[in-house]
């Protein structure tokens, strides 16, 4: 055996990664894979999201996007500051009947496919806000389909609502190309 | 913290100050609507007094706890002095304005908007005289009393089978 590759064998990550491509190509070229599995695996690991920050809750996003915690392991790597260049709306915060407007302007303009995070209680209740200004929960507008609990919730919250995710998109049976009505 | 300014503004304005005390070491003054910006030019100009800097305008409301009903009120801080004084303004349900310090204080554009905003209170002569953090299509000012626990105005509907409650 060559010496770069059992320099490569000897790193484990490396191996299971190299492992995991194989066995996926493998299952694909004896067709036991369909063509929708083989696109929601695709879009599963490679979440592209737009963060919709208002309120406190922003803090320990940015914990979660940092070194420590890392959703970049989940292929969630990079925020995209357009909504047109995203998938998954992370709506992190208080949302005030003011902004509500402006939130539904954002989720429509992404393209489809795409999902909705609510994180913290705030987006998904209205929390303690229980009053004039606060909409409550963001799904009263727009379709939500991860709540994350807490005030605000842990990093392990959020990357677990990221796996709950792409377990729900793995399921998926969704058109492959847009269908134009 | 600083008696011998409340005494020094109290001194100077006898007919105006209905009140005065220092609970908690707060010093205020409750004192009448009229001649409030010479009182606001005193406090700002006189040399013993110095306050350059008004920290906050805000408005009380004390429905069904006391007559009258509404109280603005002003917070002055001295930063060359280093001292503290409150001035409180009752206001009568029926006539809730008085006169804007705006073109005393900068600070005041903001602060008095939003006193407007969510109590109602009418500064007569601000420049700019609109809500600040509600939007425009809001009625009514949500911190009164009287304002409907669960009223809320939505600028958008809910989605079929929501509520906005
Ligand atoms: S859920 Fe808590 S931490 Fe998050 S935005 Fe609301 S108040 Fe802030």
């Amino acid at each position: 055996m060559a010496d770069n590759q059992a320099n490569l064998l000897q790193n484990e990550a490396a191996v299971t990664t190299v492992e995991a491509a194989e066995g996926f190509f493998r299952r694909l070229l004896n067709k036991n894979e369909t063509v929708q599995e083989v696109v929601n695996w695709g879009r599963r690991w490679s979440f592209f999201q737009y963060p919709f920050v208002t309120a406190c809750c922003g803090m320990e996003y940015m914990a979660t996007a940092g070194p420590r915690y890392d959703y970049a392991r989940f292929g969630a790597e990079l925020p995209r500051f357009s909504p047109r260049q995203a998938d998954l709306l992370m709506v992190v915060g208080t949302i005030t009947h003011k902004q509500a407007p402006i939130l539904r302007t954002v989720y429509e303009q992404m393209a489809e496919p795409k999902w909705v995070i609510s994180f913290g209680v705030c987006a998904s209740s209205g929390g303690f806000y229980r009053n004039y200004a606060t909409v409550q929960g963001i799904d009263t507008i727009i379709p939500v389909d991860v709540y994350i609990p807490g005030c605000p919730p842990r990093p392990e919250a959020v990357l677990d609502a990221i796996m709950m995710l792409q377990d729900k998109v793995k399921q998926e049976r969704r058109a492959l190309l847009p269908v134009v009505k | 913290m600083s008696k011998e300014a409340l005494e020094r503004f109290t001194g100077h304005f006898k007919a105006q100050v209905i009140a005065t005390h220092s609970d908690h070491g707060d010093d205020t003054a409750v004192v009448k609507r009229d001649r409030l910006v010479d009182m606001v030019t005193f406090l700002r100009d006189d040399p013993a007094l110095a306050f350059e800097l008004l920290s906050d305008v805000t408005a009380v409301d004390y429905l069904g706890v006391k007559e009258p009903r509404f109280e603005v009120v002003y917070h002055f801080y001295s930063v060359s002095k280093n001292h503290r004084l409150r001035i409180k303004v009752p206001l009568e349900e029926r006539e809730p304005s008085l006169p804007s310090v705006v073109s005393l204080y900068k600070s005041a554009l903001w602060m008095e908007r939003e006193a407007f905003d969510l109590y109602g209170i009418v500064f007569e002569g601000h420049p700019d005289l609109r809500r600040i953090l509600m939007y425009e299509e809001f009625e009514g000012h949500p911190l009164r009393k009287d304002y409907e626990m669960e009223h809320r105005q939505p600028r958008i509907p809910p989605r079929p089978g929501q509520s906005h409650l």
